[in-house]
This record gives C-alpha cells, sequence and structure tokens, in this order.
C-alpha cells in the first residue's frame, strides 16, 4: 500500500502542477473566459453533470454501445482471423481485401450506415463494429501464423489434433499477442465511437462534447473531454493493460 | 514395440528459380528391436531428423513404408515447452488430453518430477527453468504418455557440456529400467557411442545408412571412458568422408 503511494507520488505531483499551470493561465487572463475556463468551472459542470445525471447517462449508453460493438467484433475477428491463417485460399482472397478496407477511417462507414440502417442505434454500432474488426482479424491471423511450427508439433506428438489442438495449443499460443490486439481493437472501437457519435445526433458522451459547443459553453467540452479520457484509461491500462502484464509476467517475455 | 523401416524415400520440391528437386532420403531400410537404443549420426542436412520426422507422421515420405504400432514419443532439439503451463502442467499434457482423472494425472506427473529431479520445480513456468531442466521436463512430459518408441532430436544439442554429461547419466537409467525403444539422432558421434545399442552413419544427401556400428560396452557408460574415444574415433572416421562431400556440396549451392 505504502509502495503504491509512492509510485502514484509522481505522476500526482505532475498532474497537481499542471492544474496549476492552467490556474495560472486563467488569471493572467490571455484568453477571454468563455474559450478558457478556469479549473474550478470545469471541476463545477463534471460535478454538475454527474448530479443531474446527464454524464451518468452519456456513459451508460456509450459503454453500451461499445461493449456490443466490440463484443461482436471480438467474435467475428476472432473467428475470421483464424479462418484467414488456416486456410490459404482465404488468405490470397480475402486478405488483401481485409488489409485495403482497414485503411478507411471508420467514419467513413458512417453515410453508408446512416442509409442501410436509418437514424439509430444500429448505424451507430456499425461504425463501430467496421473500425474494430478488420483490425482484430488482422492481430489473430498474426497471431496464428506466428506460433512458432514446432509447438504445434509438440501439441500433435503429445496427443492433441483437431479441436484439442486449437483448445489446448493454437488459442493459448496466442494470447499475449491477442491481448494485444484486443487493447488496440478496444482503442479503434473507442475512437470510432467517439466520433460517430458527434456526427450523429443520439444521446451518449459524443453529443455531450458536441452539445458543449452548441452551447459555447468550453468548461463542458473540457469536462466531458476529461470524462473521455478516464474511461480510456481505465479500460486501457487498468484492465486490459494489467491483464496483459500478469499474463506477460507468467510467459516471461 | 518393434520397429520396421522399408524403403523410405524422401525427396523436396525444388524452390522457384529452376532448381531441382532436393533427395533427401534414398532406400533406408531400418529394423529396430524391442527395448534397443539406435543412434543415428551424419553430416548435417543429411535428412537424419527428417527419417524421424517420417517415422512420426510430421512428414510425408515420398515412397516406402513405416511399420510400427506402438505409442510413439518425439523430443526436439528445442524443449518446446508450453510457456502458458506451469512444469506440472507441461508434464501432464498428454494425460489431460486423454481426459484422465486429476488423481491420476498428478500422481504420473509427481513421479516423473522425481524421475527427472525436478519436484521442486512443479510450480515453476517454463521459463524460470536453466536449458537442461527444460530438456528434463520434455522428457518427463514424453514419457508421462508411456511411449513404447521414444524419437529423439538432437535433444541436448542445445546444451552446456556438464549438464548434458549429466542428462546422458539420467537418461542411460531411465532407459535402463523402462526399456523403451529408442531412436536418437545426433551429429555428436561420442554421445552416440555412450548412449546406444548401434550407432548408424548415414551418408551425405541424400541420406543412406552407411554403415553400423555395435556398441558392446558396459553401461552406464561414461563420455571419457577410452574404450568410447576408441569407437568414436573409428566412427568419426567414417564420417570424415561424409561431412567432406556435405561441405562441397554446400559450397556448390552457394554458386
Amino acid at each position: 500500500m505504502k509502495n503504491k503511494l509512492i509510485r502514484l507520488a509522481k505522476p500526482l505531483t505532475f498532474i497537481a502542477c499542471l492544474i496549476l499551470l492552467w490556474q495560472i493561465l486563467y488569471w493572467l487572463k490571455i484568453w477571454p473566459k468563455w474559450l478558457f475556463p478556469s479549473p474550478a468551472d470545469v471541476w463545477l459542470t463534471l460535478v454538475k453533470g454527474f448530479a443531474n445525471h446527464t454524464f451518468i447517462w452519456g456513459i451508460l449508453i456509450s459503454l453500451k454501445r461499445i461493449f456490443i460493438g466490440f463484443g461482436v467484433s471480438i467474435i467475428i475477428g476472432t473467428l475470421l482471423g483464424f479462418l484467414i491463417a488456416k486456410i490459404k485460399l482465404l488468405r490470397e482472397t480475402v486478405d488483401p481485401i481485409i488489409l485495403g478496407l482497414q485503411t478507411l477511417p471508420s467514419i467513413c462507414w458512417l453515410p453508408l450506415a446512416l442509409l442501410w440502417f436509418g437514424l439509430n442505434e444500429k448505424a451507430i454500432i456499425f461504425v463501430v463494429l467496421m473500425g474494430t474488426v478488420l483490425s482484430l482479424t488482422i492481430s489473430v491471423k498474426g497471431a496464428v501464423l506466428n506460433i512458432p511450427p514446432i509447438l504445434i508439433n509438440a501439441g500433435k506428438m503429445l496427443g492433441a489434433d483437431g479441436l484439442n489442438l486449437y483448445r489446448y495449443i493454437l488459442i493459448p499460443a496466442i494470447l499475449p499477442s491477442y491481448l494485444t490486439g484486443l487493447k488496440h481493437g478496444w482503442s479503434f472501437a473507442w475512437r470510432s465511437l467517439m466520433s460517430g457519435e458527434m456526427l450523429f445526433i443520439s444521446v451518449g458522451l459524443g453529443q455531450l462534447l458536441m452539445f458543449g459547443r452548441e452551447l459555447n459553453d468550453m468548461a463542458q467540452v473540457m469536462a466531458v473531454m476529461l470524462v473521455i479520457i478516464v474511461i480510456g484509461v481505465i479500460f486501457d491500462q487498468l484492465i486490459f493493460g494489467k491483464i496483459e502484464k500478469n499474463l506477460r509476467a507468467k510467459w516471461g517475455l | 514395440m518393434k520397429l520396421q523401416i522399408n524403403n523410405i524415400n524422401k525427396s523436396f520440391a525444388g524452390s522457384n528459380n529452376g532448381q531441382s528437386a532436393v533427395e533427401a532420403l534414398k532406400n533406408v531400410n531400418l529394423t529396430v528391436a524391442e527395448g534397443e537404443f539406435v543412434c543415428l549420426v551424419g553430416p548435417s542436412g543429411c535428412g537424419k531428423s527428417t527419417l524421424l520426422n517420417i517415422i512420426a507422421g510430421l512428414t510425408a515420405a515420398s515412397s516406402g513404408q513405416i511399420d510400427c504400432s506402438g505409442r510413439l514419443g518425439f523430443m526436439f532439439q528445442e524443449p518446446t515447452l508450453f510457456p502458458w503451463l506451469k512444469v506440472k502442467d507441461n508434464i501432464g499434457f498428454g494425460l489431460k488430453i486423454l481426459k484422465r482423472s486429476k488423481e491420476k494425472i498428478n500422481e504420473v506427473v509427481d513421479y516423473f518430477l522425481e524421475l527427472t529431479h525436478l519436484s521442486n520445480f512443479k510450480e515453476a513456468y517454463p521459463h524460470e527453468l536453466s536449458g537442461g531442466m527444460k530438456q528434463r521436463v520434455a522428457l518427463a512430459r514424453t514419457l508421462a504418455l508411456k511411449p513404447d518408441i521414444l524419437l529423439m532430436d538432437e535433444p541436448f544439442a542445445a546444451l552446456d557440456a556438464q549438464t548434458r554429461e549429466m542428462l546422458y547419466k539420467e537418461l542411460q537409467e531411465i532407459w535402463q529400467f523402462s526399456k523403451k525403444t529408442v531412436i536418437f539422432v545426433t551429429h555428436n558421434v561420442r554421445e552416440a557411442v555412450v548412449l546406444g545399442d548401434r550407432v548408424l552413419v548415414f551418408t551425405a544427401r541424400p541420406g543412406q545408412i552407411k554403415k553400423e556400428f555395435k556398441i558392446n560396452l558396459p553401461r552406464p557408460r561414461d563420455i571419457n571412458d577410452i574404450e568410447v574415444t576408441k569407437i568414436s574415433n573409428a566412427i568419426n572416421q567414417e564420417l570424415k568422408t561424409e561431412v567432406a562431400e556435405a561441405v562441397k556440396e554446400l559450397e556448390h549451392y552457394e554458386k
């Protein structure tokens, strides 16, 4: 516990310094107040947003969308990645197309999604899906192809074949790179969701951000940005980061 | 379990730049008696590892046939332990796939941990072990399935001399009381003489069995024993010409 506090002391002090700098800039009145709110203004907006539940709803709705979009991406991406890695015909046909599509920024799928699904949840989840599934497919494919063949042979000689080979060798063998892929996938999903929500009339964090802009309420813009950052850090570092770190320690990577 | 190898031929398809197919093995015939320890030596690239892979069913032969009905165990040059499993789970891997009960697996695993002097490392992960310990786990993992025939592909090549000597002793002890049939591939002639009942010398590519040496020395044998040295020298003489042949071929490839 004490060690943890010491470890956290440096970054926390640094953040405190940043806030102090922010406050000083505010006192210097370089920019008008409505363009450059004080830390206290942003804090009050945060408190107000959570008190009247608009932020809470925004967070829940955004999280619901990302869980659905990311969840479906995991299933499709993992299956597709394995199929492409294992079937040569797919590697020669589907693989180049996936690599090409991956270069398309996910928000470019929004017009298509709006026409296909209309102004509803499905459209935005589709954008999240398209932003995530290809990167997951590519990372699973790479991970499967990178399994040392000798490890697979060792598994075969110990009696693992067919589905057992997948269950006991291939899937555990790709776990470290799979987790890295999931982490990237999550950040792709998060980015896609935010850009989708900002362009598209919907409740959610992205729209709260745009509300701030429309009302010329810079404190709200910054407050929502902080919320988005905090959620990103929680998932990226605390959830994916922790699992990845434990796994890597176990493997000795 | 007896093993019979009849007229095995293997050639690999040539590469795209117009090279012809490479003949790796030519008319290999070999009969291994039950409980026999046979060592294959030969210049690198002579196809001895390929032969082992064919026996194991990991590579298909171009022609010929293998008669053997027993369960095979394979030990690779690298330890190939599964990094996500603890030592005990690596050893119990094959039994788990056979869906043996937990108690049975624990019993077998404990037995082989003791046999390979690894009991203290039961809960360790592979990356925490030294090279020699990893190979011992790999041996225990292979033995845990009670194979009738043990195929070993230069399993000690990557280890230091001291560890190797210790493992020669351990392997001989284990082999003497378990009486497994072993086919052991190596490029180290002394190693072959210490371990084998018979040492077969392969020619340079395409690999053929050139000569056979019966080793009638009492066991356990020591690598520094004078008799071992004598026989090794005789085999080395035989090998020299083949190694020279292999080197010539390599030079030819570079051009």
